[in-house]
């Protein structure tokens, strides 16, 4: 294990259980995390595992019903503000008003991160061309293309340089080359500023292709950990199988639990 | 408290500037009250309404709260489509200030409604309306304020309703009967006593008791002083409920 100082995410026994009319219900049993400063994760897990129970927890929008964390060096129970000034967060479903202009929501975004209005505006320039979006600023937003709208809700976390970037199903809804386009981004931002990037996707391929470490959560907990190439002999017996076996095999859905289903009900 | 200033500066320009984008929308919402100014005025001229002062001195101060209650109540429907959009997450993760997220909303409303009164004066005015300044102005201030605690009760509404749907019927269902029970259209004097009872735990009741007085310039009149009461405690109760909400999660 690394020291701690490497660390950008740190979690222990991270848990919320959410009341409801039927009786508690669990959604994240309790969470280890150790993600490295400049290290792409990708979080998978099939639907209702609790990726975007974490994923919220992390990004200070949702608080733990228990265990601790400690994000960009801020402990996330005590200083949820000191984790916001070193995170930037882009929703599934981002997270800009389509009749407002892409210039207008770089510059308030920019004052949301207490830049001055003359640094917020040149803040603006400079993510519209570093992103890709110079001579988009004075478009409304709901105006742009998903690969161009993908590419604003990245500039509008990258806002203010954060060291860790959470990206919740980044291409979910986008064509192949904007598929493409936003993994050479997302490497890109790695590699300049040397920025962790935690992404959720349901697409193993994106996992494969991008991550350098995968965390597989079933049930509310951690199922599996490693490179990509360390699941799929681990747990699909070979390092040429495809990630979607390991995964398979990982949550209970593989080939044995097939067999094992009746072919008709 | 110069950053929460300055959140709750930015956090207003931006919705300003979103409600000048619709102009239209801005004269619609005077027009209402004003219809009632029009064609329901003219009725009370000669009708003996148990009070000092002219009908349109008993009638306006009622139209300014009703438009404050009808005005600002629908606040948040504009709130659960940002929260759709994922507009309201992307600013909570970021360091602005929570209460600032919701009074530079409320602060533009009350600004949009307060414009509204006004012209509801002016037409008023026209229409025969003679009151001194000083109680037109003592009605608008009410008028901002009963705005400022409506929209925070409704942007707390909206940060736990998950659809447009289900918001509208609830905002109904709570200002027909306030509107009925403050003594908008007519003064509560008025009522049986069974009614006039029950008006008053309807805390709308005194704000509209206070702008009566306010605008015949009976300022020393004790309505005016359990009007100015009730209007700050509501604002109290309402902005900290409303901030709440954004600072709490699961919304």
């Amino acid at each position: 294990m690394d020291a701690p100082h490497t660390l950008s995410i740190r979690t222990c026994g991270l848990a919320r259980t959410f009341t409801t009319p039927r009786g508690p219900v669990d959604a994240v049993r309790g969470i280890d995390l150790a993600v490295r400063q400049g290290e792409i994760l990708g979080f998978l897990g099939p639907n209702g595992a609790g990726k975007t129970t974490t994923l919220r927890m992390l990004t200070t929008l949702l608080a733990p019903t228990g265990g601790t964390a400690t994000i960009a060096g801020h402990d996330l129970a005590r200083d949820p503000a000191g984790v916001r000034r070193r995170i930037g967060y882009v929703a599934q479903s981002g997270g800009v008003d389509p009749t407002v202009s892409v210039r207008e929501e770089l510059v308030t975004q920019g004052r949301f991160y207490r830049l001055r209005t003359p640094d917020a505006q040149a803040r603006a320039e400079e993510l519209a061309a570093e992103l890709g979006l110079d001579g988009l600023l004075e478009r409304p937003c709901g105006a742009l293309s998903g690969g161009q709208r993908r590419r604003l809700d990245i500039a509008m976390a990258l806002t203010h340089r954060p060291e860790i970037l959470f990206l919740d199903e980044p291409t979910t809804g986008l064509d192949p080359g904007s598929r493409a386009d936003l993994w050479d981004l997302v490497r890109r931002i790695r590699s300049a500023w040397g920025t962790t990037v935690f992404l959720t996707t349901h697409y193993l391929d994106e996992a494969d292709a991008l991550a350098d470490r995968l965390v597989v959560v079933d049930k509310g907990a951690v199922a599996a950990e490693g490179t990509p190439a360390e699941l799929k002999t681990r747990h699909a017996g070979s390092p040429t199988a495809t990630l979607q076996d390991a995964f398979l095999a990982i949550t209970g859905r593989g080939a044995a639990a097939r067999d094992a289903a009746p072919l008709a009900v | 408290m110069r950053l929460l200033l300055s959140d709750i500066a930015v956090v207003y320009g931006r919705y300003a500037r979103q409600t000048l984008r619709s102009k239209a929308a801005m004269l619609f919402g005077a027009l209402m009250p004003a219809l009632y100014l029009v064609f329901y005025g003219p009725l009370l001229t000669d009708v003996p309404l148990g009070r000092s002062g002219s009908s349109w001195q008993v009638l306006v101060p009622g139209l300014l709260l009703q438009l404050a209650l009808f005005g600002s109540t629908f606040a948040g429907l504009g709130l659960i489509v940002e929260k759709q959009q994922g507009v309201v997450e992307r600013m909570r993760v970021t360091p602005v200030s929570r209460p600032a997220l919701l009074l530079g909303r409320v602060l533009k409303d009350a600004t949009l409604l307060v414009v509204q009164a006004v012209l509801l004066v002016a037409v008023a005015l026209a229409m025969g309306l003679r009151a001194p300044l000083a109680g037109i102005l003592i009605g608008l201030a009410f008028t901002g304020a009963l705005s400022l605690s409506l929209a925070s009760l409704s942007y707390a509404l909206a940060m736990t309703t998950a659809v447009p749907q289900a918001f509208a019927p609830v905002v109904n269902a709570v200002t027909m009967p306030l509107m009925l029970l403050s003594g908008l259209l007519l003064p509560m004097s008025l009522a049986p006593t069974w009614l006039d009872v029950l008006s008053h735990v309807v805390p709308l009741r005194y704000l509209v008791d206070a702008v009566r007085a306010a605008f015949t310039g009976d300022y020393t009149a004790p309505a005016l002083l359990y009007g100015t009461v009730t209007a700050i405690a509501l604002m109290a109760v309402s902005v900290a409920a409303g901030t709440r909400y954004f600072r709490r999660a699961g919304a």
